[in-house]
């Protein structure tokens, strides 16, 4: 319930406290003021709450003094894609998956107008975790189609908090999008930082499976036994890769304002390739330094904060890992600038690997003077049975089961242009990775293949099984072919 | 207040013109059924009742108005109908949409005298209850998991009001679109958020908020009743709303 202010905020509010008096006519004698419990905050005049769509967070409060703040939010059931080709009915706050950012800070008194369209079939209301009382405003809010409840609360405490409709069946309403992020910063603010974004994790159940197309209706069984179809960063698959991804500039400091909706699921956030130097754990007073991943309950949250250090892009996962690669738990953050050798070299060396004494080797492909591995002549179907294995070790991570990729980051194989294009490229990519941007099927993707160690019997396999299958050209691939390409 | 508003009503409504109207009437036999709340674990007995087949249409409603002028949407007193009272007819006489679509965006008063001014009243939340659990073929089919997600899918169908009436399914009884179109006004439709019933206040929450739903309800894989159940304690007699109309009742006259 307290909130003691604390002495830093305290010396620096002293130091501003001139410029404040020549710029402005009506301050008054509480802004210097310490107030022991945050109830006793005064507020003085009105302002209309900036409300903001994911990723996009409102200005931060900085110094400003605790104000009557009017907050307008207008609850629309619509329908909107999963992932592409998939629709669903989505229940939202202000028309997004999560719903508007709400931005505050501590001693704020919120004078909250909750509207329920004239078109929505149910009624709704608003549970926000930074309220201190009954149904954290529920009661208050519960309000009929084509109707507006107001009600006002202070806040009290700083943190970052989850607001969600709290109305029977309240898991349903929450499974079809009914969460968002309200922040209280602390008098003073939050430290400036050079990039903010907004990110909040959900899954959703649907009558379909990952991927099949219509309009799919909420799954009650699924929601109840917690098996998700989908497991999305901002309400839909791709909502933050391609050209929606965040984007940062090397050497910026960026903070994360990350939910987790549920409205069954926990996640352990965690961006590839970065460490979060700070972390408001739970979204509360204390902060971790140097985490790998951090979790996030459903119904809860975290601040994460973190320098990037070099160029690239980072891919933003819940590293319970198959939801990230197989239930869209993906998001993406790209960092522009130059390279920092002192960080990052990249690759440098590929060598193999022999225990028992041996000395660190080149590839033996590399090597023209080591011996040829044997080539065993493979009927067709062979070869499409050992690649389809080889395939199904190596490749299906990222290309998926049907070689239909994940939009946004793995391109598809499946009936796949580029790949049809040009046999030797295929083979090389297999040979020597590819990194960059690259258009298949009309969609952009850019990230980044490994080199993959593989054999020339192995490569003609897989590629022989991926040419054969999912309506592609049906060339067949020999180690003859790869081997050219090795040689190239 | 609400009580003081109801007596008001009372007065208010005995002046009515009479008229017959054909919207068919089919008999629902009596029983027992298990509702979601309200019972504390108890069954309650259903006397038998008759039921208007289809809800009541604009073009019933238009009838109405025309006989009624005081429902009109220009007449209509704001302590009976708030302002969303027949949005969406362009005056008094002229609504927009198929004429045989159910009529909606009526407070519970106006819906109340309706069907007094026919000889009959709303029907109860148990009555509507208990005729709404059968499919097209059994009496009580809330076990069966199509049926479940058939109500459920249609919540979530946006602008289902424009269908005409008889556009779904003929249940057991025969009775159309229970389920399909829109909500239904009942007689009590509150009285299970605002409970006079004592014991309740003290012992529980009374709310059908968060976990507190989930407490003292008979069937917690009953989603749709859930939603019937929120959708009705959200609604004030003198509300309106896009998705909600209403057909009547009748007791059985021996």
């Amino acid at each position: 319930m307290k909130s003691t202010i604390k002495k830093f905020f305290f010396t620096k509010m002293l130091i501003g406290l001139g410029a404040i008096a020549l710029l402005s006519g009506c301050v008054n004698d509480q802004s210097s003021k310490k107030y022991k419990n945050a109830v006793d905050i005064p507020v003085n005049q009105e302002m209309i709450a900036e409300l903001t769509s994911p990723p996009f967070v409102p200005t931060p409060v900085g110094k400003r003094m605790a104000k009557k703040l009017i907050v307008d939010l207008e609850i629309q059931e619509r329908e909107g894609e999963m992932v592409s080709g998939v629709k669903y009915i989505y229940w939202t706050f202000g028309g997004t998956v999560p719903g508007s950012f709400i931005r505050t800070r501590v001693g704020d008194e919120i004078e909250f107008h909750l509207k329920n369209h004239p078109d929505n079939k149910l009624p709704h209301n608003i549970d926000l975790h930074a309220v201190n009382g009954p149904g954290g405003g529920a009661e208050s809010s519960f309000v009929a189609p084509g109707h507006e409840k107001v009600f006002s609360f202070k806040v009290l405490n700083p943190g970052l908090y989850v607001y969600h409709c709290a109305t029977a069946p309240v898991g349903m309403h929450i499974a079809n999008g009914m969460y968002g992020l309200i922040l209280v910063e602390p008098e003073g603010g939050l430290a400036p930082v050079d990039k903010e974004y907004y990110i909040m994790q959900g899954d959703f159940y649907t009558e379909g499976k990952y991927g099949e197309r219509g309009l799919q209706a909420f799954d009650m069984q699924k929601a109840i036994d917690e098996n998700a179809d989908y497991v999305v960063f901002n309400g839909h698959v791709g909502a933050m890769t391609g050209d929606n991804a965040i984007t940062a500039k090397v050497g910026e400091t960026v903070r994360l304002f990350v939910g987790n909706g549920g409205p069954n699921l926990v996640s352990s956030f965690h961006v590839i390739g970065e460490i979060f130097d700070r972390v408001h754990v739970e979204g509360g007073d204390l902060i971790n330094d140097n985490v790998q991943t951090t979790m996030i309950p459903a119904g809860g949250a975290a601040i994460v904060e973190f320098l990037v250090d070099v160029p690239g892009t980072f891919i933003l996962v819940d590293h319970s890992i198959f939801r990230a690669f197989n239930k869209g738990a993906l998001a993406m953050l790209k960092v522009e600038g130059e390279e920092n050798e002192k960080v990052f070299t990249g690759e440098i060396h590929d060598g193999i690997y022999l225990p028992e004494g041996s000395v660190i080797q080149s590839m033996p492909s590399l090597d023209r003077n080591a011996p040829k591995e044997e080539v065993k002549a493979l009927s067709f179907e062979e070869k499409m049975k050992f690649g389809k294995d080889k395939y199904m070790a190596t490749c299906v991570a990222c290309h998926q089961a049907n070689g239909q990729g994940i939009e946004g980051a793995f391109p598809p194989l499946a009936n796949a242009d580029y790949l049809n294009a040009d046999v030797n490229r295929a083979i090389d990519i297999v040979l020597h990775g590819k990194s960059g941007e690259i258009t298949v099927n009309g969609k952009k993707y850019n990230s980044v293949m490994t080199a993959q160690a593989l054999s020339d019997q192995d490569v003609a396999n897989v590629l022989t099984y991926v040419y054969n299958s999912w309506g592609n050209n049906k060339t067949d691939v020999t180690p003859e072919m790869v081997e050219a390409v090795r040689n190239k | 207040m609400k009580y003081y508003s109801t007596a008001l009503f009372l007065v208010f409504s005995i002046f009515c013109e009479l008229y017959a109207q054909n919207n068919k009437m089919v008999l629902v036999e009596g029983g027992v059924y298990l509702p979601l709340y309200g019972a504390e674990g108890k069954t309650v007995k259903v006397a038998p009742f008759l039921m208007d087949a289809l809800p009541v249409t604009n073009a019933d409603y238009l009838k109405f108005v025309q006989e009624n002028p005081k429902w009109k949407k220009s007449n209509v007193k704001s302590l009976f109908a708030d302002k969303s009272y027949l949005a969406k007819w362009t005056d008094d006489t002229t609504f927009t949409g198929l004429k045989d679509a159910p009529v909606n965006n009526v407070s519970w008063f106006a819906a109340k005298n309706y069907c007094e001014c026919q000889g009959k009243r709303l029907p109860t939340i148990d009555e509507w209850e208990y005729a709404a659990m059968a499919d097209e073929n059994v009496p009580d089919a809330r076990k069966i998991k199509t049926y479940n997600q058939y109500i459920l899918n249609w919540y979530e169908t946006p602008k289902t009001f424009n269908k005409p009436v008889g556009s779904t399914f003929k249940n057991y009884w025969g009775i159309y679109d229970l389920h399909g179109l829109v909500w239904e006004w009942t007689q009590d439709f509150n009285a299970v958020l605002i409970s006079g019933e004592s014991r309740k206040d003290v012992d529980k929450d009374a709310n059908l908020f968060c976990g507190s739903a989930a407490i003292g309800a008979s069937d917690l894989m009953n989603y749709a009743a859930f939603m019937r159940f929120a959708f009705r304690g959200s609604m004030k007699a003198r509300y309106s709303s896009q998705n909600l109309g209403f057909r009547c009742a009748k007791d059985i006259e021996n």
